[in-house]
């Protein structure tokens, strides 16, 4: 599976569209993270622990993006967008989507 | 002593938050410029069309994230600039930073898999709602940086610095 961003894949030609295929998680934060970010809150600076688990999720979403793409048959996904919303406290949801295409 | 837990604990808070927010920006600047020059060989651009003349080999998504808070001293002092409105300076260096480590982490994700050219770069911003309190003060933001990778022959890019 070739995931981009961009409109074509590049130095590739589309052959067939498939239509919009997405992929979502929603994730928490265990309580154990969540009292580390509010230590870490205080002094400012990165978020480890969030940093991977919004990593972790991103790859999820894709990953089922990637499913969807596949049980339709096509072979690429491209003009990948990622949206991020804080659906719950505590719980973000990354979603992924993108346009199913065959290329050549 | 309950006069000193009631009312000692902020000041010390603010100013235990101020030190260390410091020590921890300069030192996290410092990194970036390090970062910087080593990842100059990746050459990230906005554009999405590229010259059909350029051959492109193989091509891939690449991503790069940091998730980053502010301190409290500089949450209070926004907060506090945020009555009179206007530009809120001390919130400024910290996204700044964040999208700079952002924009490095993709390039590195680039370089590590063999590419060096980035095409269509996003960056993106979202803030992550915190799970205590009100939900008003936010657990920190999230930036997102995000293109194509491609790889190219090496006498089409111009190198910036170079």
């Amino acid at each position: 599976m070739i995931i981009s961003n961009t409109q074509e894949i590049p130095g590739k030609k589309i052959t067939e569209f498939y239509g919009v295929v997405s992929g979502s998680t929603v994730r928490a934060k265990h309580i154990g993270r969540d009292i580390m970010a509010s230590l870490k809150n205080v002094v400012g600076g990165e978020l480890v622990g969030y940093t991977e688990l919004l990593t972790e999720a991103r790859g999820e979403a894709m990953r089922r993006m990637s499913r969807q793409a596949e049980e339709t048959g096509a072979n690429a996904i491209v003009n990948v967008r990622f949206a991020t919303s804080s659906v719950a406290q505590g719980a973000a949801e990354l979603f992924a989507y993108g346009t199913a295409v065959t290329v050549e | 002593m309950e006069f000193l837990l009631n009312y000692g604990i902020t000041p010390i808070m603010l100013l235990g938050a101020y030190i260390t927010g410091t020590i921890l920006e300069r030192r996290h600047l410092k990194s970036l410029l390090l970062l910087e020059s080593g990842s100059r060989d990746v050459l990230a651009v906005t554009i999405e069309d590229i010259p059909p003349e350029w051959e492109v080999e193989s091509s891939e998504l690449v991503m790069g994230n940091v998730v980053i808070s502010q301190d409290y001293f500089k949450r209070v002092a926004a907060r506090i600039k945020g009555i009179f409105g206007g530009n809120i300076r001390v919130l400024e260096p910290l996204l700044e930073r964040a999208r700079r480590e952002a924009l490095i982490r993709m390039k590195g994700v680039a370089h590590a898999r063999g590419y060096k050219t980035i095409i269509n770069v996003r960056i993106e911003t979202s803030t992550l709602a915190s799970s205590r309190g009100n939900g008003k003060s936010t657990a920190g933001v999230e930036i997102l940086a995000y293109g194509t990778a491609i790889t190219i022959r090496e006498e089409w890019r111009a190198l910036p610095g170079t």
